[in-house]
């Protein structure tokens, strides 16, 4: 495992207010890092350090070798990057930004025409390489950008909210296109859709108010939810009972009663911590003779985790 | 270097995918027609040189350089490409000084074409070439001058408009600080070098003095030594905005 991206206590100050507050962690070849965090934590400040476009007010970033600060240009050159939002050139055609691009970024002369015309077609861009991108709808433009950042074949990937306002249909496309590159890159990006980690991501950090708060897989993530193994049951009959008669039950810490209507009762079983509960909870359902509708295993839910992760009071509140 | 030349190329080229260099060519052109010929009375002095024609640059400079400098920077920090611009593997300095030549180069471009007024000066009567010749490089240098000035102003904000307006103010002092009543206004009570001081800033005096046929060492070093400054100090200003 190559650590391709160093992250060392990295802090920035924006005049009296701290943004990002002694962030570190290391991203290996191969490992896709989703940067989770409510808006304005620092994701996109902690992203715009490692790039190279704002300094640290301390610590630094050392990307494939070259530290951020000291050789920042050997560092730019193995950064791919799309900016939040996906800014570009509004009066060139997609065409002439990379071309652009391809000879900022020293590509020879005789592979550049190969370089744009992958680039181009692995967003399939095809297309619209004659037209000013001003002229091109929002997933286009987050196209080009994409297509400019996987340009020069870089060894780190550095995405800002790449899917930010696109339709399913592109987000999909997006997710695919990270998910091919992601065996020979280290690849960080940034997004505050939850289903996305789950869908594209090795690894999840949630960050709050400019600090660390998780660092796991999103499964892992996952099981932080009170969510996680807890049952979901409907039964027919016998509804008053089932409540009082589930919490009695040793692994469970409480049961939430949901609504009930024409004569179906539901409710749903938390497990204690680490408990797995739905043995028990059949078992007792079939002592108690009741007549079994439906009976499910929920997931855990990261937009809960994500919640009590992030909100302000788990955080001591010194804002 | 690689990358020095590919920004001039992409912003020389940005003048000409859209309307803006062919209005400011346009414009410069008409104006340099109306003032030499109408306002400067070229027929009427019945000589044979350029002379009302150069005496209107520093004038002309001063709105429509500014025009030309203020986006530079102010754009690129609105929509925000200046993310994608200052991430490319390419130093700060190359960046500064692409923006700086492919601006000056574009004036060149509409400043070389002026020169079938050259032309018909000489088909009227025989002007002193050389003359003309030290004016031309005159009239570039200022411009690079005063353009340096604009872009270092244009890194300093988000907005085009204030960008435009600061860049006239500071430009009108370099001209006024060689005009009789700044001097005048010194010289009533202020010792002699603090007026060679304040003239000396002047761009009216360098541009004067090559004007008149003189290629004076001095004159240049002057413009050229105020461009490098006024870079420096752009480059300066965007590494403080990127610690900001």
């Amino acid at each position: 495992m190559t650590v391709m991206v160093q992250i060392k206590s990295l802090r920035k100050e924006f005049g009296p207010i701290l943004a990002v507050d002694d962030v570190s962690f290391d991203v290996v070849r191969g490992e896709v890092l989703g940067f989770l965090g409510p808006n304005g934590a620092g994701k996109s400040t902690t992203m715009k350090m490692v790039t190279g476009f704002l300094a640290p007010t301390a610590g630094t970033a050392v990307v494939c070798g070259h530290d951020v600060k000291e050789e920042p240009i050997k560092a730019k050159a193995k950064i791919g990057y799309l900016p939040e939002g996906a800014p570009l050139y509004g009066d060139m055609t997609p065409e002439g930004l990379l071309k652009f691009i391809a000879e900022v970024r020293g590509i020879p002369r005789s592979k550049r025409k190969a370089a744009i015309e992958l680039a181009a077609g692995r967003v399939q861009l095809e297309g619209v390489m004659r037209q000013p991108i001003e002229t091109l709808s929002k997933g286009y433009k987050r196209r080009v950008g994409l297509a400019q950042a996987i340009l020069h074949d870089p060894d780190v990937l550095i995405l800002d909210e790449p899917t930010d306002g696109l339709d399913p249909n592109q987000k999909f496309e997006v997710r695919q296109l990270i998910h091919e590159m992601s065996g020979e890159k280290a690849i960080i990006l940034s997004t505050h859709i939850l289903e996305e980690v789950g869908a594209v991501c090795s690894r999840a950090i949630v960050i709050s108010r400019g600090r660390i708060v998780a660092d796991e897989t999103p499964q892992d993530l996952e099981t932080r939810s009170r969510h996680y193994n807890a049952v979901r049951v409907s039964v027919r009959g016998g509804a008053e009972k089932l409540v009082a008669e589930l919490k009695r039950l040793e692994r469970v810490s409480s049961v939430e009663s949901l609504e009930s209507a024409n004569g179906v009762a539901e409710c749903r079983v938390f497990p204690k911590p680490g408990a797995s509960i739905v043995a028990d909870v059949s078992q007792r359902l079939k002592d108690l003779n009741l007549q079994v509708d439906g009976l499910t295993v929920e997931p855990g839910r990261l937009d809960d985790v994500f919640r009590s992760l992030t909100k302000p009071s788990s955080q001591g509140g010194d804002a | 270097m690689k990358g020095l030349i590919a920004i001039i190329k992409r912003e020389l080229a940005g003048y000409f995918i859209t309307p803006v260099a062919y209005v400011f060519i346009v414009i410069f052109l008409a104006m340099s027609g109306v003032f030499t010929f109408n306002v400067g009375g070229y027929y009427e002095r019945a000589q044979a040189d350029l002379q009302p024609f150069f005496n209107f640059h520093p004038w002309m400079y001063l709105f429509l350089i500014p025009a030309i400098s203020m986006r530079l920077w102010a754009e690129e920090r609105r929509v925000g490409t200046i993310e994608l611009l200052m991430t490319l593997p390419v130093s700060e300095w190359a960046i500064v000084a692409g923006k700086f030549i492919a601006a000056w180069l574009f004036a060149g471009i509409a400043l070389a074409l002026t020169v079938p007024m050259w032309i018909t000066v000489n088909w009227l009567g025989d002007p002193d070439n050389g003359v003309i010749f030290a004016s031309y490089i005159g009239s570039f240098l200022m411009a690079g001058a005063f353009l340096a000035i604009g872009a270092c102003v244009s890194a300093s904000t988000k907005s085009q408009v204030i960008a435009f307006v600061i860049s006239v103010v500071i430009c009108f002092l370099f001209l006024a600080a060689g005009m009789p009543a700044v001097t005048n206004f010194f010289s009533s009570w202020a010792p002699d070098i603090v007026i060679d001081t304040v003239t000396g800033f002047s761009f009216l005096t360098h541009f004067d003095a090559i004007t008149n046929g003189v290629i004076d060492l001095r004159d240049l070093v002057f413009f050229v030594s105020l461009i490098v400054l006024a870079l420096a100090a752009n480059v300066v200003i965007i590494e403080m905005r990127k610690a900001a």
